[in-house]
């Protein structure tokens, strides 16, 4: 536990310096991979599946290895290897059977991207085509075919996850609270609904590239826009099955992440093709069309809640089943299904709850982790459903949530108890509330709606999430000293946008009496130079890092007082330490200025002790457990954020076009270290959520060809689709054991907008929606009582994404 | 084919094929990698540069037509090592995060504010929505456009009733 709540005389914590990587940025000097060019660098392409599933009957690479300029050809016969993070299903090119539409069959190397182009068209492939799993409820039918008929041969985490070999099963998570039976015959009322999403593509502007050279020896250095490089390098050897010290990654500038980049994605590939070229760099670099295909996604979720209410309003037992589409690889979905099997209930006290979560596979592009991982998705169901079920008891949606929010004492769904340092969920939705004026329309909102003829609606909707981790993650950091007293910090972290750099180098200056000029925090990373991180992901870097980097100042001053005390003659305990010196306290003016001891001390006679300063710090997740695999019992929790949205919207009743006047979104940061760079946090997150809530989503024909990957045909928000006004709240509990009260947000702001958007649409015009994303003709036949129609899997056999849907 | 433009005020000539793309010949052939590719169809304004004065997807430009004309990038937006008002707002603002749709943005932002110096909010969101951003959301790039051209960086005019 490390001191943390006096945020009395704080000097660098809880300012807004500008982000210390921003003149590089916008300058154009900041070096992202895909402006990286090596000596001697080829260029790869790769040829890909145009069918959802089919078996490979015929590859013939011959005229493309004629051609001059190409250095290297695969096919998935050259590579005997299995990738994979939790479960290791993934071949690096498919071999005999592709199972997704856009999975690479073949790969070229060549000399400029033109004649790999050129390359790869040349390659033949002769598919039999097979009826591919499109929806993932159908995975789960008897005679479903196996997407992965080999599942049980495949290597996993057995500690954490169970596959259920012989069917479409990856991954079954189950949780199991009190006596969920019990509680619905104790019940005054049951209410069930079932609530789907589709899959979304995270869009990071810089898509997916990397450059790998396979040098002599088998040691292997890797340029990649990865999120975690100590990921890549370990699951790059596990693969290869090579020595960690053989293999170098190395990070520069990404241009965005959001969780697709946190794995190990087109690197091996990359490798391989530089093994076949000699050694020579390979640059792969994916198109838009190829991230949204090629890489990976999130998964689609079907989501069943079942809830038991008593008389007075309180919720007494809760059944949830969750169905993930992991696509045809498990890769983060499976533990996207654990995460979200533990959270499933949402901030609220559930004493008797049952929650199966399933992944399954189908013949889809595979769903990975993304912003939130699982939480934007159900949440959805689950904020939705809170709606639903305080409209069915004739109880205000506020004061039913209310009633039944998480607070101290309250145990959540894997047995933890909350205290009064979780944080605070209740003054999160109580400050939304009372930012849109929840529960009336001002006499102003009155009058526009006479006027305009619109409906104006008003809702609200939590959110909370801890990181997916494993229980015994582990940070490290380095900090050293220049000789003239300022100091260099080495993280594992990635900032792949979030701003961690600079809120590290705030801390690291709080705790060092540093002014912020002194600190410099690296953005580049490197395996062979930095400290180890697990991963940047789960949105728990600034914890774990922070706290890491805070005992690194501690180590790097304890050396500095000890090499003081020679300079000064005096007792450790008697000095103290300012931005620039160390002083004897009952004696100020005696002090040696940290530049003079930088690197040792040196005694008037020349001879030196003690050598450069250098600070180390290392920190792990403390308490955590793994989750018994029967009850799902445990704590998985690093540390909850809670959080809420409260909107405004103005629907049109007669179309169901709709438009959002205010958003205002308040999280409980425990505390904010650099409060402007929160707010880019809240309202980025806030934006993406919106996307996922207005219109994302990936759309097939029925031959599992993906019908809308670009940009115009899957929209992204731009600066025209913002609310007209957004408030973003910050809620300060402090976090006990985080680095002076902190806990993280990066994920947060993107959970629930969904549902609080489906929440005042009702309140408007009384449309039931329990489809996301919500498009105008969706708020339409909800208000006309039509069912949902699926568009995501097109009726018709060749589809377009902009046919019209067939009416069911 | 020789290709001669001048960029960002100083003459660059090269060799390079008829087809190849305005922002592919100034990453490629002229060195100037701050202009980014994000989608390379004209949909996300990733690589948007100054073509005359007016802001242009370099992706969706062949450098031959340009031949002989003027382009401003984001290398050329500091003068002499000092960030530009616009720079210095961003960085202000926090109107930064992962960086990679920031050039584009920032150019975006000059051609806007050089033919309208003190652009509303709204002509800003117009001004900028050919720009994608998946980090920021936005409105701490409004706010710093607002900063940069003497206005107060609020979004918020008046409330919505």
């Amino acid at each position: 536990m490390l001191e943390t709540a006096n945020s009395e005389g704080l000097r660098q914590v809880g300012r807004s310096p500008a982000r210390s990587d921003a003149a590089d940025k916008l300058t154009g000097a900041a070096i992202y991979v895909s402006d990286m060019i090596l000596p001697g660098m080829l260029y790869a392409q790769v040829k890909k599946s145009p069918h959802a599933r089919a078996k490979i009957t015929r590859i013939d690479t011959s005229r493309a290895e004629r051609l001059p300029g190409v250095r290297a050809v695969l096919t998935g016969h050259d590579l005997d290897y299995k990738l994979g993070l939790y479960v290791v299903d993934k071949d690096i090119l498919a071999k005999s059977e592709v199972r997704h539409f856009g999975e690479a069959v073949a790969a070229v190397a060549a000399d400029t991207r033109a004649i790999a182009h050129e390359a790869v068209e040349l390659i033949e492939v002769d598919y039999e085509v097979l009826p591919p799993i499109l929806n993932h409820m159908d995975a789960l039918a008897p005679d479903a075919p196996l997407v992965h008929p080999d599942l049980g041969k495949y290597d996993y985490v057995k500690a954490v996850f169970t596959p259920h070999p012989g069917t479409n099963i990856a991954n079954l998570t189950v949780t199991r609270k009190g006596d969920v039976e019990k509680g619905f015959a104790e019940a005054a009322w049951i209410v069930e609904r079932e609530y789907t999403n589709p899959s979304v593509q995270h869009v990071p502007m810089e898509t997916h590239v990397a450059i790998a050279q396979w040098k002599t020896g088998d040691r292997v250095d890797i340029w990649t826009s990865a999120q975690s490089p100590f990921t890549v390098r370990g699951l790059f050897c596990h693969t290869f099955k090579l020595p960690l010290g053989n293999v170098r990654v190395m990070i520069p500038n990404v241009g965005g992440g959001f969780g697709g980049k946190a794995g190990i994605c087109i690197e091996p590939l990359v490798a391989c093709l530089s093994r076949k070229a000699g050694g020579r760099p390979v640059k792969f670099q994916a198109t838009r069309e190829e991230e949204f295909s090629l890489l990976p996604c999130r998964s689609a979720l079907t989501y069943r809640i079942k809830t038991g209410v008593l008389a007075d309003g309180r919720i007494i037992a809760q059944k949830m089943e969750m169905f993930w589409d992991a696509g045809a690889y498990a890769d983060y979905a499976v533990n996207v299904t654990r995460a979200s099997g533990y959270s499933a209930g949402g901030p609220y006290e559930i004493p008797n709850a049952w929650v199966d979560a399933y992944t399954l596979y189908t013949n889809k592009p595979y769903g990975t982790a993304y912003r939130g991982f699982g939480h934007v998705e159900f949440f959805w169901g689950i904020e939705r459903h809170m709606e639903l079920v305080a409209q069915t008891i004739g109880m205000d949606p506020l004061e039913f949530r209310r009633k039944n929010l998480l607070k101290p004492g309250s145990i959540t769904l894997t047995g933890e108890r909350i205290t009064e340092h979780t944080g605070n969920v209740r003054k999160c939705l109580d400050s939304v509330a009372a930012a849109i004026g929840y529960g009336s329309l001002t006499p102003a909102e009155r009058a526009r709606e006479a006027k305009t003829g619109l409906k104006i609606g008003k809702g609200v909707a939590t959110l909370h999430k801890a990181p997916a981790m494993p229980s015994n993650t582990g940070t490290s950091v380095v900090v050293k000293m220049n000789a003239d007293g300022s100091v260099i910090a080495n993280v594992g972290l990635t900032d792949i946008g979030q701003g961690s750099t600079t809120a590290l180098a705030q801390i690291a200056a709080e705790r060092l009496r540093f002014s912020l000029d002194n600190v410099k925090v690296t953005i580049e990373k490197d395996t062979d130079r930095d400290p180890y991180d697990w991963q940047t992901v789960a949105s728990k870097g600034l914890m774990l890092t922070g706290n890491a980097l805070i005992l690194a100042c501690e180590d790097l001053l304890a050396k500095a007082y000890e090499l003081a005390t020679l300079a000064l003659h005096a007792n450790v305990c008697d000095l103290d330490h300012d931005g620039e010196t160390i002083f004897v306290r009952h004696d100020p003016a005696h002090r040696v200025r940290f530049a003079e001891i930088a690197l040792g001390y040196t005694y008037p006679d020349g001879s030196g002790v003690g050598g450069p300063l250098i600070g180390v710090g290392r920190y792990v997740a403390q308490g955590l457990t793994n989750l018994n695999k029967d009850t799902g019992q445990g704590l998985p929790a690093l540390d909850w954020t809670f959080g809420a949205h409260g909107i405004i919207v103005e629907v049109n009743p007669t179309t169901g076009a709709y438009h959002i006047l205010k958003i205002a979104s308040a999280y409980d940061v425990g505390k904010a270290i650099n409060p402007e760079m929160i707010r880019g946090q809240c309202v980025g997150g806030m934006v993406q959520g919106l996307g996922t809530a207005l219109c994302e989503g990936y759309i097939y024909d029925q031959q599992g060809r993906l019908l809308n990957p670009s940009f115009t045909d899957n929209k992204i928000p731009t600066s025209k689709d913002l609310p007209d006004e957004i408030e973003c709240i910050l809620v300060e509990t402090p976090q006990v054991d985080g680095p002076y009260g902190a806990r993280g947000v990066g994920e947060h702001p993107m959970i629930s907008v969904g549902p609080a958007l489906g929440n005042a649409i009702l309140s408007a015009v009384g449309a039931e929606l329990t489809h996301m994303p919500i498009r105008s003709e969706d708020v339409w036949r909800a208000m006309n009582s039509k069912a949902p129609v699926e568009t995501w899997i097109t009726k018709t056999p060749v589809g377009s994404c902009r046919s019209l849907p067939v009416d069911g | 084919m020789k290709i001669s433009v001048t960029i960002n005020g100083a003459l660059c000539e090269r060799e390079a094929p008829e087809n190849v793309t305005l922002l592919h010949f100034l990453r490629e052939y002229a060195g100037l990698t701050g202009t980014k590719e994000g989608c390379g169809g004209g949909e996300c304004g990733a690589c948007t540069v100054l073509l005359d004065g007016r802001a242009v997807n370099s992706c969706l430009v062949l450098a031959a037509e340009i031949d002989g004309k003027s382009v401003r990038t984001i290398e050329g937006e500091a003068r002499d090592g000092q960030p530009s008002a616009l720079q210095q707002a961003f960085a202000k603002r926090h109107a930064v995060q992962c960086g990679f749709c920031t050039p584009g943005v920032v150019m975006s932002a000059r051609a806007l504010i050089e033919r309208n110096p003190k652009p509303s909010v709204d002509e800003i969101k117009e001004g900028l929505e050919g720009n994608f951003c998946r980090c920021t959301g936005y409105v701490q790039i409004i706010e710093a456009v607002l900063e940069a051209t003497g206005q107060p960086a609020s979004l918020q005019e008046g409330s919505h009733a």
